[in-house]
């Protein structure tokens, strides 16, 4: 066994399973509020990390500027999207609906590869140091990064969830639509904050992976990837979706690892978190933490 | 004289139902023509057998009509001199006017506390008076305060006890209460008839209650109105009411003694004839 290897690779599935993690949140948090699946997840992933390095790049800002631009970019652009195109399906049938958002991501590939070529597009450089020693096993910075903003992403989601107001407001909207109503709600507020708030998360994950592996379309596949994750969490978990998002990244490495020692089938990094999703679903439909209805005894 | 009458009048209403009619998927006729007059502070109290039309009034005070795709086509209600009927239920419950809906309805996967301050969401308060309101609803429902799990565990009377607390968390001018009655054993019904009379006396806040259990409802109320096939087709205080010989025999059970022969029932079929 090359231990070495087995560690470098289970780290790194760790910080890309959080990432997962992060994405996965974002898609519950849409499923939960406005019971839409959506299928243009992995293109907010990939316009966030266009938009950031289109600022970076043409516009020459400093990162954090950059960075910040893009988010209150994606903040606007998940509330128009939901105003624009989402609100006016409001009642339409389930199947419709995600007719629409897997045009949308059809849309939006298409449209990033219009506006900023085929090419996969370097980050301009981020960290003045490209990896940090950790454990004796060397790690990208923006990896390291990248696992703090998760954490911090999370904290922030439970404090969010618990504590805030509209937080709140989310998770009644989310059991009862017309309840929330009567308590003074407004839905379509709601709506759009979820909208705006998954945009803006995603886009953080983007750009993340952006400055790793470089800004292309195979960002969007992210968003496939983050399918086993939810759906091993639970659909309409918050936390199952982390847990979910760090099993899955875990075992995609390890299947890396097991392919490269073991097997020689080349492509298990891929498959596997699919495997899983089937698996899953044939045994434990609603995954690990999905809602189970509460009955007063 | 009469105008002026009219006007003293309109200034201690806070609510006024006037005429309505409202139609649901365009269709449907529920209310045709329902009018009904709350005075400032009063509890009053609207009866009426099953699909008269008593929820659909209080969802088109509410603005919940507009949820399940009705809407008042004809006549206004007017709330503090103002027209609110089609209006925005999240511009009604700002306005003071909160709904606690029928079967309860509180969002069974939080606490007790995040339910009440769910109750509080329109408010612009500093978090130090919600908790302070959080307080003063735990003085009211005591019990609550004991519950720390998620509210989809409480009984059926703590929950609908939190439903009542959760409205008051909205420093409401005015409550609608939709059956607090339902599926609640004999003394928990007396319990929450209690306290809504409680909080209607001591806390000043204006309440319309939509009712079956007429015995209870007309033993705490100022003024009844009785609906039946969405028309009110009487009105009367307290004590009119329940000594009103129809009321009697149709809400209050008992009555004359004519009820021993099929005969007789005839006779009372036929005398339920104030239309």
């Amino acid at each position: 066994m090359n231990w070495d290897l087995l560690t470098q690779l289970l780290m790194n599935g760790l910080i890309i399973g959080a990432l997962y993690g992060v994405v996965a949140m974002c898609f519950v948090l849409i499923y939960k509020s406005t019971q839409i699946v959506n299928f243009a997840q992995g293109e907010f992933l990939l316009i966030g990390a266009w938009v950031c390095w289109w600022f970076l790049t043409t516009w020459e800002l400093p990162f954090v500027v950059g960075f910040l631009f893009t988010l209150a970019f994606m903040t606007v652009f998940g509330i128009v999207l939901q105003t624009v195109v989402l609100r006016p399906m409001i009642g339409e049938p389930i199947i419709s609906v995600i007719m629409v958002t897997i045009g949308l991501s059809l849309f939006f590939q298409a449209a990033m590869k219009w506006i900023f070529g085929v090419n996969v597009q370097p980050f301009p450089k981020v960290f003045d140091v490209q990896t940090i020693e950790v454990f004796g096993m060397q790690i990208q910075t923006a990896y390291v990064m990248s696992l703090f903003i998760s954490l911090f992403i999370m904290i922030g989601f439970a404090w969010f969830f618990k504590s805030s107001k509209h937080g709140l407001a989310m998770r009644a909207t989310a059991f009862d639509q017309q309840v929330a109503q009567s308590l003074g709600i407004s839905v379509k507020n709601v709506f759009a904050m979820a909208w705006a708030i998954s945009a803006v998360v995603s886009a953080v994950a983007g750009i993340v992976i952006g400055i790793v592996n470089g800004v292309s379309d195979s960002l969007a596949f992210i968003g496939i990837k983050v399918f086993p994750a939810v759906i091993l969490g639970g659909l309409d978990s918050i936390i199952g979706a982390i847990v979910g998002g760090v099993i899955i990244g875990l075992l995609e490495n390890f299947a890396e690892y097991a392919d490269g020692q073991w097997f020689q089938v080349g492509n298990m990094y891929t498959i596997a978190p699919f495997y899983v999703l089937v698996i899953i679903l044939m045994i434990k439909p609603y995954g690990l933490f999905g809602t189970k209805d509460i009955e007063r005894v | 004289m009469a105008e002026a009458a009219l006007a003293q009048d309109s200034a201690d209403l806070m609510l006024s139902v006037n005429n309505i009619e409202v139609v649901y998927d365009e269709v449907i006729l529920v209310l045709r023509g329902v009018s009904l007059d709350v005075p400032k502070g009063a509890l009053v109290t609207l009866l009426g057998p099953n699909g008269a039309g008593k929820s659909t009034t209080l969802k088109a005070i509410s603005g919940l009509l507009g949820t399940e795709d009705g809407e008042v086509t004809r006549g206004d209600v007017i709330y503090n001199g103002v027209n609110i009927a089609n209006g925005s239920p999240e511009k009604v419950v700002r306005d003071g006017i909160f709904q606690v809906m029928e079967g309860r309805r509180i969002i069974e996967d939080m606490t007790v506390i995040e339910n009440l301050r769910l109750g509080a969401y329109t408010r612009k308060d500093s978090a130090a008076r919600i908790k302070e309101d959080i307080e003063k609803v735990f003085h009211y429902f005591p019990r609550l305060k004991e519950r720390t799990g998620l509210a989809g565990y409480l009984s059926g009377g703590e929950q609908q006890m939190l439903a009542i607390g959760r409205s008051i968390m909205s420093a409401p001018k005015m409550i609608l209460l939709d059956e607090p009655s339902m599926g609640l054993s004999p003394l928990l019904v007396k319990e929450v008839f209690e306290i809504i009379r409680t909080l209607n006396k001591e806390l000043g806040i204006t309440m319309l209650l939509v009712e079956q259990n007429a015995n209870m409802a007309l033993k705490h109320c100022d003024y009844g109105y009785i609906m039946e096939s969405g028309k009110i087709v009487m009105d009367g205080t307290r004590e009119e009411l329940l000594n009103n010989e129809d009321v009697k025999e149709f809400y209050l059970g008992g009555g004359g003694e004519e009820r021993k022969s099929f005969k007789n029932l005839k006779s009372y079929k036929r005398r339920k004839r104030w239309l």
